[in-house]
């Protein structure tokens, strides 16, 4: 079917981007509150460690970061919840199309909606946290490059989950001890900006790993949701 | 090629070969950690450095290396489970996860142990400690898994795709922590404990270290030699080769249903009759 039907495969990817941003712009409150915890986190911080401004832009990368890497845990399940639960996740596998495709459908629209409004307020966090200047476009680019891997490999731990009852506490332990490569290039590239430093290395091992993410986290989503929809 | 493989699919084969096994990876498992705990904490020469304390090396550095050797173990019964669909290699990462566990855990605790009185403090954001903890946390993560799912065979195939993630994101984790290590500026503990490294082992001690890592392999695959036997046997208790194995014999048991069968007949007739 695939191959009698050249055009088919990124039709069906372009219809499943379509369909995914018009159901989540139906629930905008399910993509606001992990901003909002980002947000507030990030507040927290000050006031836990104290207002000084040169403790605050030292520990700015790994907080933004940590904070970063919780609130995508929150946002994450929504991911294949719904349409685990309206049977839609079933049709997607009977699709005509690999499961891959329709399945980096679902992360890419996952990134456009749950990390661009991250993307978007990261000046705002920088300058809540004291950033130095001369760091905030590289923690942008961390992000920039790195989002993509929060939703690559939290579609795996989704897809190994979702047909569970109790699998947000379960999800946070899964996904946080593979994601640890991410936070150390992150917070290594960011503090090489603040320090005066190229950053390019931990930016391109950044850029590695979520090639690496992008590339082989489809193929392990759909094994997990072949075991999670059955 | 992989023929051999196929007869371990029934579970009746793979309790035979580990009922087999068993006794030959237990004696020498015992015979040897008898021989590397006497030899490296009786007669091994004490260290110039640290006196006596460094004899734990022959509990710490077995374990710490078995924990990583059996978690890609766990994920090649991952693949075997997942490829060739065979229910024994589904158990055989429920009996592997929890030995790995204990080996991760063991060997941080005796590091911890060792750490007190050598650098003095119980725990150092040291690259080697951090990878073993997370090592920990992907143990846990599989194992909860597993759990989570009420059907067993679901929640194997969960937990094999995640050991094999894991394994693909081991490397990566540890050269990161190993990097994020040297990036921060060294202190003066993790100074001392490469300058603890930089001089190589004297053989009386390496001869006894080597044995003991050779006896723990042994003695964690007797284990998970073991929880894989209790599981197989856990699993199939309904089938009568398993009731045969526990000295339940067919007959008795059949006899058993039979009279139950019976009684049940008797009473329906009884209630008629009322």
């Amino acid at each position: 079917m695939l191959t009698a039907n050249k055009g088919s495969t990124f039709k069906v990817f372009k219809q499943l981007v379509k369909r995914d941003i018009r159901v989540a712009s139906r629930q905008r409150s399910d993509l606001l509150n992990p901003l909002i915890f980002l947000i507030i986190v990030v507040t927290l911080f000050p006031l836990g460690v104290g207002p000084g401004p040169d403790i605050l832009g030292r520990i700015a990368p790994g907080v933004i970061w940590v904070s970063a890497l919780l609130s995508s845990m929150l946002g994450l399940e929504r991911l294949f919840r719904d349409d685990f639960r309206d049977g839609a996740l079933e049709q997607m596998l009977l699709l005509p199309v690999a499961v891959e495709i329709s399945v980096l459908a679902k992360i890419l629209v996952h990134w456009l909606l749950t990390a661009l409004p991250v993307l978007i307020i990261t000046p705002l966090l920088a300058l809540l946290m004291n950033l130095p200047l001369q760091a905030w476009g590289t923690l942008w680019l961390t992000l920039f490059l790195g989002t993509p891997v929060l939703s690559a490999a939290g579609a795996i731990g989704v897809a190994l989950t979702v047909s569970l009852n109790k699998g947000g506490a379960l999800l946070s332990l899964l996904l946080l001890p593979l994601l640890i490569p991410l936070l150390i290039f992150a917070t290594a590239a960011v503090e090489a900006a603040v320090a005066g430093v190229s950053p390019a290395g931990p930016l391109a091992l950044i850029g590695a790993f979520m090639v690496l993410c992008i590339t082989l986290a489809p193929f392990a989503v759909k094994a997990g949701l072949r075991v999670s929809v059955n | 090629m992989w023929r051999w493989l196929h007869p371990y699919a029934k579970p009746e084969a793979t309790f035979a070969l580990t009922q087999k096994l068993i006794p030959w990876f237990a004696l020498p498992g015992i015979i040897l950690v008898l021989v590397s705990l006497v030899w490296g904490l009786a007669f091994a020469p004490p260290d110039y450095q640290q006196g006596e304390s460094y004899r734990i090396i022959f509990v710490h550095v077995p374990s710490a290396m078995w924990a990583m050797g059996f978690y890609v173990g766990m994920a090649i019964m991952g693949v075997i489970a997942l490829v060739w669909q065979i229910r024994t290699a589904e158990l055989a990462i429920l009996a592997i996860a929890p030995v790995g566990a204990v080996l991760t855990f063991i060997s941080l605790f005796t590091g911890a142990i060792w750490g007190q009185p050598m650098w003095g403090t119980w725990w150092v954001w040291d690259a080697r400690l951090t990878a073993q903890l997370i090592l920990l946390f992907l143990y846990l993560g599989v194992m909860a898994l597993y759990v989570a799912f009420e059907d067993e065979r679901a929640g194997a195939k969960a937990a094999s795709i995640l050991a094999i993630v894991g394994v693909i994101n081991i490397p990566i984790i540890h050269y990161s922590v190993y990097w994020w290590n040297t990036l921060h500026q060294k202190s003066t503990v993790t100074r001392a404990i490469t300058r603890l490294e930089a001089p190589s082992i004297a053989p009386e001690m390496l001869w006894p270290l080597l044995v003991s890592i050779l006896a723990m392999l042994l003695v964690s695959i007797v284990l998970v030699l073991m929880r894989l036997n209790n599981e197989i046997l856990r699993r199939e208790i309904h089938r009568p080769w398993a009731l045969a194995e526990l000295g339940i014999t067919l007959d008795s048991s059949a006899k058993a249903h039979n009279d139950a069968e019976k009684k049940n007949v008797e009473k329906k007739g009884g209630a008629d009759a009322v």
